[in-house]
């Protein structure tokens, strides 16, 4: 399957997804979060699709329009294909639905996440800090993050 | 705030599930983060039955360096130089991954001659790779021989990667557009020299440890994983392997010149300690085919497409690209922004996303299975923790 007909199928899956206009590689589906678990769990469980690992999974900053956007990378062992899948939540209200039900390795992917976002994880089983210490203040990879000492230079 | 955050003294603390009959208590024991068979600064809070491990839960951040953040402010050329330090044993690949993502995302085409060194490179470096970890897993078991072993022949080969880059561990040599340096004139006669050396090493390490009844008493059915496991934990490369599921990013998108050279994946039937050990020595005996069938014949041409100091400038875009490492897959996520530095960089390691398995084998078996199991699963350290910044 080439990624035209990939992103065919996949957006047949649901009607509020689309193919992402921005460039991306590999081909990338946007779709809203409220159905972000549902629509994995098709990508998953579907025969033709069987996403059956997920590489990475991570979160971008766009302060400049108050969003978050979440990034899952998957893969299919059975398949071989690539699909990158986006939603966008927002920035001052960071809620999302765990998908370690789905793959387990999600689990710990999403606490990375959470501690550098702050994107909470609905119905995880485990949401902790994942490197930070317990008491950290804030989440360091936010674009507006400021503490004591200087990290990265101002641009 | 309807979601809640727990902590890790939450997590550990007392009323613990309660005893057996036979009036035991179970509690939590700190393994690391300076514990000798962890090799490095990983803590893992293993709660005990007696001496039978009914958890374990990997606590993470002792060797945070933020390479992802401070990468948000480099260049891409520049941020070769910090991924280096991530999984030091796999420095070129770390190189190639991330040079590999600027290239697609910017249509640099590459030369011949650029690939097969690169390939090369990484096979060498495969090869040291997995000659450190088997002497290290020797030692972890208790036999200090290999370790010796594996260490005098790896020598041999960061002594070719210095000949050539000046360098013995982290390398910078793969970048954005090329290599930084053209092969050493006795490069080629150097590594057939090792190739020579080695395989008849390669079978003394299979008498001293494959062949050992101690060693295959305490790996052969020890901490089983299965393949649907193994994919649903994100385990790749030999622990992926070992449990079976032939998936090499070599074979299935074959970067580099892998596509023109003849090997084969090794995988394991049982999932368990010595599938994952014996597949990573398999590979070493691959990855000298490979090298052997490539060596003589470097294409001349071109080593750098692109000089350093060139901006390079990626179009407006999300990029993920991925390799095969000694350990597994990286991947190299990088969103631009079209201007000079990334707006966000993302490394996918595969040492991150193969401890995790940990929390699914050793859950049964005792705390000296515990250090095989780590052992076999070769981790390096400072690649989970830094690089998930």
């Amino acid at each position: 399957m080439n990624s035209e007909e990939l992103i065919q199928k996949v957006c047949a899956l649901e009607s509020r997804a689309r193919k992402s206009e921005k460039r991306t590689d590999p081909v990338c589906v946007e779709i809203p979060s409220d159905i972000l678990l549902s629509f994995l769990k098709r990508l998953r469980t579907e025969p033709d699709l069987s996403f059956d690992m997920l590489l990475s999974h991570t979160a971008i900053d766009w302060l400049a329009d108050g969003k978050f956007e979440l990034v899952y990378n998957l893969t299919s062992i059975t398949h071989q294909h690539l699909l990158m899948v986006s939603c966008y939540i927002p920035r001052d209200n960071p809620v999302i639905s765990t998908v370690s039900s789905i793959w387990k390795i999600a689990e710990y992917q999403e606490r990375e996440v959470y501690d550098f976002y702050g994107v909470l994880y609905d119905d995880h089983p485990d949401l902790r800090r994942l490197f930070l210490e317990d008491d950290w203040k804030g989440f360091p990879m936010r674009k507006d993050y400021k503490d004591d000492f200087i990290l990265v230079p101002e641009a | 705030m309807s979601v809640k955050v727990s902590t890790l003294h939450e997590r550990t603390k007392p009323p613990m599930s309660p005893g057996s009959s036979l009036n035991t208590q179970e509690y939590f024991i700190n393994m690391g983060p300076q514990h000798p068979s962890t090799h490095g600064v990983l803590r893992l809070m293993l709660k005990l039955d007696g001496e039978t491990v009914r958890e374990v839960i990997p606590v993470l951040g002792y060797i945070h360096r933020s390479i992802e953040k401070i990468g948000e402010s480099l260049t891409y050329q520049q941020f070769i130089h910090q991924v280096d330090r991530m999984d030091y044993l796999s420095a070129l690949s770390n190189n190639w991954a991330v040079s590999m993502a600027v290239e697609k995302a910017a249509g640099i085409q590459i030369s011949e001659r650029v690939q097969y060194i690169r390939t090369l490179m990484a096979e060498l470096q495969r090869i040291q790779s997995h000659q450190l970890w088997w002497g290290v897993f020797g030692m972890d078991l208790g036999a200090f021989t290999p370790f010796l072993y594996g260490f005098r022949d790896r020598e041999m080969i960061t002594d070719i990667f210095e000949e050539t880059m000046g360098a013995r561990l982290n390398m910078n040599y793969i970048q954005p557009g090329g290599i930084m340096f053209d092969i050493h004139p006795n490069f080629v006669k150097r590594t057939k020299e090792v190739l020579k050396y080695f395989k008849p090493k390669l079978r003394e390490y299979e008498e001293l440890l494959s062949d050992n009844v101690i060693v295959q008493e305490r790996i052969r059915n020890v901490g089983i994983l299965t393949a649907e496991k193994a994919i649903s934990l994100g385990a790749t490369g030999p622990v992926l392997r070992g449990s079976g599921v032939p998936y090499d990013l070599r074979k299935i998108h074959p970067y580099g010149v892998y596509d023109k050279v003849d090997f084969d994946v090794a995988i394991g039937s049982v999932g368990d300690c010595w599938d994952r050990y014996y597949v990573r020595v398999e590979e070493m005996r691959q990855s000298m085919r490979i090298i052997e069938q490539l060596i003589d014949n470097i294409p001349e041409g071109k080593f750098e497409e692109v000089k350093p100091a060139k901006k390079l400038i990626i179009p407006e875009g999300k990029y993920y690209t991925q390799l095969e490492t000694a350990r597994g897959i990286l991947g190299c996520f990088i969103v631009s922004d079209g201007k000079e530095t990334p707006y966000r960089v993302h490394m996918r390691s595969p040492n991150f996303n193969n401890l995790w398995s940990i929390t699914e084998i050793v859950p049964g078996w005792r705390v000296a299975d515990m250090v095989a199991n780590l052992s076999t699963l070769d981790l390096v350290i400072p690649d989970k923790e830094l690089l998930c910044f």
